[in-house]
């Protein structure tokens, strides 16, 4: 390890530097955050930076998926042509400088298809299953995409922010002697 | 000892012989029994039931009021404590266990989220469970405090032996 750190004297992470190496027509964005590094992939790219990410760089552990709707700020989505949804991966690894790598991937409102990362992580299936149950994001080759919070027979995506708060009447509507228990 | 109170209160004719025997009615005997030995349903969803826990436990100690057998079979229990938020998709499993328990039961309705919402006011949280419930004792609070569901055991207690039929009660049992 000590003879790393002297190959790492410059700021850069190394694994920053590999990636912009690997990926360099992939990455639309990339920066060092306080405790790790944060990189913005295309969305035909992202299965194999993540599976790069966890084979060759030992980013063993999936923390967290989920997304953002950006669609109240304006400069975030002029950033990334006007894509609505921004897929969130958190990795970390227990070896390494940089333990912490985030991937985020825009994803357009008219074309919500992810490659799913269950094959990679088998934790990410129910991560995954609440990213689709709240923002619809759909992951292409998960095993059993259901909703995960909401009931069954639910409408709409909850987080997406033209979503009203107080919902569109399922309070109101609900029915619980039709619901299976 | 209650029994005895419960006579001179209710000013039903009781007589004594020698101390030693007590003429009453037999609904008056069950309710006392009843309302001394109430079996709750502990349904705690938030942290209405961490104080509901400590209800439980010996600082307060609901056993002083006859309700410490808490039951997790809603078979075995006479008293559901709604403590807690309850979602869309929880409503029907508590619909289910309120249906399980054997009459006569009563329902406490614990703090703001379970009697009205809270400041959850959002798609997915029943604002109150009395719409699909029949609440007999509200208690305000968020959370309340335990001084606060003993109070509301009594208030079943004394409902319990008044006579009153719980506000589910379709039969009257007391009749």
């Amino acid at each position: 390890m000590s003879e790393e750190k002297e190959v790492t004297e410059e700021t850069q992470p190394i694994v920053l530097e590999k990636l912009r190496e690997k990926f360099a027509d992939a990455l639309l964005a990339d920066a060092e955050t306080s405790n790790g590094v944060a990189v913005v992939v295309n969305k035909d790219n992202s299965y194999a930076l993540l599976e790069y990410l966890k084979t060759e760089l030992a980013y063993a552990f999936l923390v967290d998926v989920t997304a953002v709707d950006n669609s109240n700020l304006e400069s975030e989505l002029m950033q990334y042509d006007y894509a609505r949804f921004m897929v969130v991966y958190h990795l970390y690894t227990f070896e390494g400088e940089t333990p912490r790598i985030r991937v985020k991937v825009p994803v357009h409102e008219k074309d919500l298809k992810v490659t799913s990362v269950t094959t990679l992580w088998k934790g990410a299936n129910w991560l995954e299953r609440e990213t689709h149950d709240m923002f619809g994001i759909d992951f292409e080759g998960h095993p059993d995409l259901r909703r995960i919070l909401m009931p069954d027979d639910f409408e709409g995506h909850p987080l997406r922010k033209d979503y009203p708060l107080r919902g569109r009447g399922e309070r109101e509507r609900f029915n619980f002697e039709k619901q299976n228990v | 000892m209650g029994l005895a109170n419960t006579h001179i209160q209710s000013g039903a004719s009781t007589e004594q012989t020698d101390g030693n025997i007590i003429t009453t009615t037999i609904d008056k005997v069950v309710n006392w029994g009843r309302k001394n030995s109430l079996w709750p349903m502990p349904f705690g969803t938030a942290c209405c039931a961490i104080e509901m826990m400590a209800t439980l436990a010996s600082k307060f100690d609901l056993s002083r009021f006859g309700s410490e057998a808490i039951r997790f079979s809603p078979r075995q229990s006479d008293l559901l404590i709604v403590s807690g938020r309850i979602s869309i998709k929880m409503m029907p499993v508590l619909k289910r266990i309120y249906d399980q328990m054997p009459d006569p039961k009563w329902v406490i309705s614990m703090g703001a989220c379970a009697s009205c919402g809270g400041v959850f006011d959002t798609y997915t949280l029943i604002q109150g469970v009395d719409q699909f419930l029949p609440v007999d004792v509200y208690i305000p609070g968020c959370p309340p405090r335990p001084e606060d569901l003993i109070d509301a055991v009594m208030q079943v207690q004394r409902q319990i032996q008044k006579g009153e039929l719980p506000k589910g009660s379709e039969v009257a049992y007391n009749e």
